[in-house]
């Protein structure tokens, strides 16, 4: 008899009962019960919270109950389980939220008059005006920081991966790394304290452009120092082979190769910077009228229209608002998506 | 012609770079090579190494350019202010007498980023966890690419969401938790809620998950194959195969991808500017309206400010570039020793 007990106790301790996925969902239809009747009974209300109370419930239900059935580890095993869903849903929920938000709200004024249209002159709570000399502001300022930031960034990151040997090289590098944590605020401040204070130059996007490049420049180093870095040793090898010179052998063979990586760093470049506000403000500063010049007078910018009109406190604005968002969200995914497209389908080959 | 169809390829290619007669065979590569030695050829070799040399030098001299104008243009301003800049509350730089300090908005910038850190490191670690192991090969790769677009929304999006949307949103929780918790310090309030540093830490924290997670992940993903093989061994449950293999080894990429993350933090903006009711006190009471960030104190009162002022402002953006640079070399330190632990 005791015998028997024991070896039962032993079969238990090496496979232990499990719970059936019949059993989990009828633990989950009973948590989803009790927040209902919590719902009602108590002030408790909204979407958000229901889904959070019912999930809480869930996996302490599940927890206690895999703790007396299945023992001390599997309910561990079950507990951790569930809290990884909870914040990878946790983490995707903001994003469906901004997303949803903007669209939601901005679609309902974007049109096409709105992209056609410029703020001159237009009140707060005028429900006309548009984003027109923003658009172009923002294309200019980006551009302009491209040109001046992927010909400087690819050369620093050709110097890193094919030149650098000793001490300066590792120095280098070690900047490149601090620059990529330079807070966006402290860019524009630099232009702000250099081109604008120092050299006494007046806003301008071009001041703007300065910045972007100096945000741009250690995204753009990093990510061709990683493309040239996987470019395979036997081409640059059998360039030498053939007699090439070390600098044709980068520009003709180890650039193109790793080219369409460089042109997804750069527009995963490009997408990070055209979002910035805060250096825009201390340089471009913002104007509610068309100015093609970005190398005079103050001119306008997505991020800083979003900006602006998010803190008037009238509904019309924060409308406008939300639909320049809209816009701005829709070229940052537009380059996100088209850098990794790019990256798919004519990534380095070795 | 009996070559092989590749170097005449390769041919081709030499005798676009080098000028030197086309069709020649591989064989007589030698005399190429002394032909390769010519002057004009090295010099452009030397000329290109100073190009792309000289790009580097000048990276450095930016970054120096940068804490050098910083200083120069807040000297002005720090000689003006009659106060101690460290340990003043109040910004007032344009008045007479001039008076500002640093203290209430370095202390709102940390504040805000460590509860930002709190709200952020255990979800973007798990998932990290997710992506790397525990979801099906179908889902992770959309996973992460979600999260990676996360990162791409404009800060000034999150900002505008944070203002209309989570602001008033955040009202119930905060008066849930001052009603039931308010004998915590943290959560007492003056019974007003709202433009909070609570609701700006959760904007932060929100805009530093996809950051800590991607490089949690990359190092989790790097867990040797074997010790993942050992814990299955000897009958680990997942948990505790994740316990004992993955979180081990991913340790220090997780706490410097915790730093990096408070980096970026405590350099937020715009975000953090729509979002706060902007104050001068040191205040722990994170429900209420109130606080201040070193950054979006330059974002909210650079437009007003005169030349003292400005230079005031840029002193605070001093603070703030040393402090990130600070925890920038403390990152790279933690991931060097793990480099060596882990070797």
């Amino acid at each position: 008899m005791a015998q028997a007990v024991e070896v039962k106790a032993g079969n238990s301790r090496l496979i232990r009962a499990q719970l059936s996925r019949r059993f989990l969902a009828a633990i989950a239809a009973g948590a989803i019960a009790v927040t209902f009747a919590l719902f009602i009974a108590t002030p408790l209300h909204g979407l958000v919270g229901f889904v959070l109370v019912a999930a809480v419930l869930y996996v302490v239900a599940q927890t206690v109950i895999s703790n007396v059935v299945e023992g001390r580890r599997a309910a561990m095993n079950r507990l951790v389980t569930s809290v990884v869903v909870v914040c990878a849903c946790a983490a995707v929920l903001p994003l469906v939220a901004v997303l949803g938000f903007t669209v939601i709200k901005g679609s309902a004024v974007l049109d096409l008059s709105f992209l056609t249209h410029t703020m001159r002159g237009v009140a707060e709570q005028d429900p006309y005006g548009g984003i027109y000399h923003a658009i172009i502001g923002t294309l200019e300022q980006v551009g302009l920081a491209t040109l001046l930031a992927v010909p400087f960034g690819l050369l620093v990151a050709i110097y890193l991966v094919e030149y650098s040997t000793g001490r300066l090289g590792r120095i280098v590098s070690f900047f490149v790394d601090v620059m990529t944590g330079l807070p966006s605020i402290v860019a524009g401040l630099f232009i702000f304290a250099l081109w604008i204070l120092a050299l006494g130059q007046s806003f301008s996007g071009f001041a703007g452009s300065l910045a972007l490049a100096i945000l741009m420049l250690p995204t753009v180093v990093r990510s061709a120092e990683e493309m040239l870095k996987i470019v395979p040793d036997s081409l640059r090898e059998g360039s030498y082979a053939l007699g090439i010179p070390k600098w044709v052998t980068v520009v003709r063979i180890v650039l193109p190769t790793a080219l369409a990586g460089i042109v997804t760093g750069v527009m995963l470049a490009i997408a990070r910077v055209t979002g910035e506000t805060a250096p825009l403000l201390l340089t471009v500063f913002g104007n509610p009228a068309l100015n093609f010049n970005p190398f005079s007078g103050a001119q306008a910018s997505l991020p800083l229209f979003v900006f602006g009109e998010a803190g008037l406190p009238n509904e019309t604005a924060i409308n406008r608002a939300w639909a320049a968002a809209l816009v701005l969200i829709l070229i940052v995914l537009v380059l996100n998506i088209m850098a990794r497209v790019i990256a798919r389908f004519a990534g380095v080959r070795s | 012609m009996d070559e092989p169809e590749s170097a005449k390829i390769s041919m081709t290619r030499s005798s676009e770079a080098v000028p030197s007669p086309a069709g020649q065979p591989p064989k007589t590569n030698g005399a190429q090579s002394k032909d390769m030695r010519g002057r004009p050829r090295r010099r452009a070799d030397a000329i290109f190494r100073m190009l792309v040399q000289g790009s580097g030098v000048v990276l450095l001299v930016i970054m120096a350019a940068i804490a050098v104008f910083l200083i120069l243009q807040a000297i002005p301003a720090l000689k003006a202010d009659t106060t101690n800049f460290l340990t003043t509350l109040n910004w007032a730089p344009d008045s007479t007498p001039s008076s500002f300090g640093i203290a209430a908005l370095a202390f709102g910038s940390l504040l805000t980023s460590l509860l930002a850190l709190v709200m952020s490191v255990p979800v973007a670690v798990g998932v990290a966890l997710a992506i790397s192991h525990y979801a099906p090969r179908w889902l992770a790769g959309p996973l992460a690419y979600v999260v990676d677009l996360l990162a791409a929304v404009p800060s000034v999006v999150f900002g505008l969401w944070g203002l209309i949307y989570l602001v008033p949103s955040i009202i119930g929780p905060s008066k849930f938790l001052s009603t039931y918790f308010g004998f915590i310090p943290l959560f007492e309030t003056n019974g007003t809620y709202g433009k909070s540093v609570f609701a700006a830490s959760v904007v932060l924290a929100v805009m530093i998950i996809p950051i800590i997670a991607a490089i949690s992940r990359e190092i989790f993903v790097q867990t040797p194959r074997d010790h993942i093989e050992a814990a299955w061994a000897i009958g680990a449950t997942k948990w505790e195969m994740v316990r004992t293999a993955i979180l081990p080894y991913g340790r220090s990429g997780v706490v410097s991808a915790t730093v990096l993350g408070f980096g970026r933090a405590i350099g937020e903006t715009i975000a953090v500017a729509l979002v706060l009711s902007a104050n001068y006190e040191i205040s722990l009471h994170i429900l209420q309206p109130g606080g201040n960030t070193i950054a979006a104190n330059i974002a909210n009162r650079y437009g007003e400010a005169g030349g003292i002022g400005r230079g005031a402002l840029i002193a605070s953006g001093l603070v703030l570039f040393v402090i990130t640079l600070i925890v920038n070399f403390g990152a790279r330190a933690i991931v060097r020793r793990g480099e060596r632990e882990g070797a």
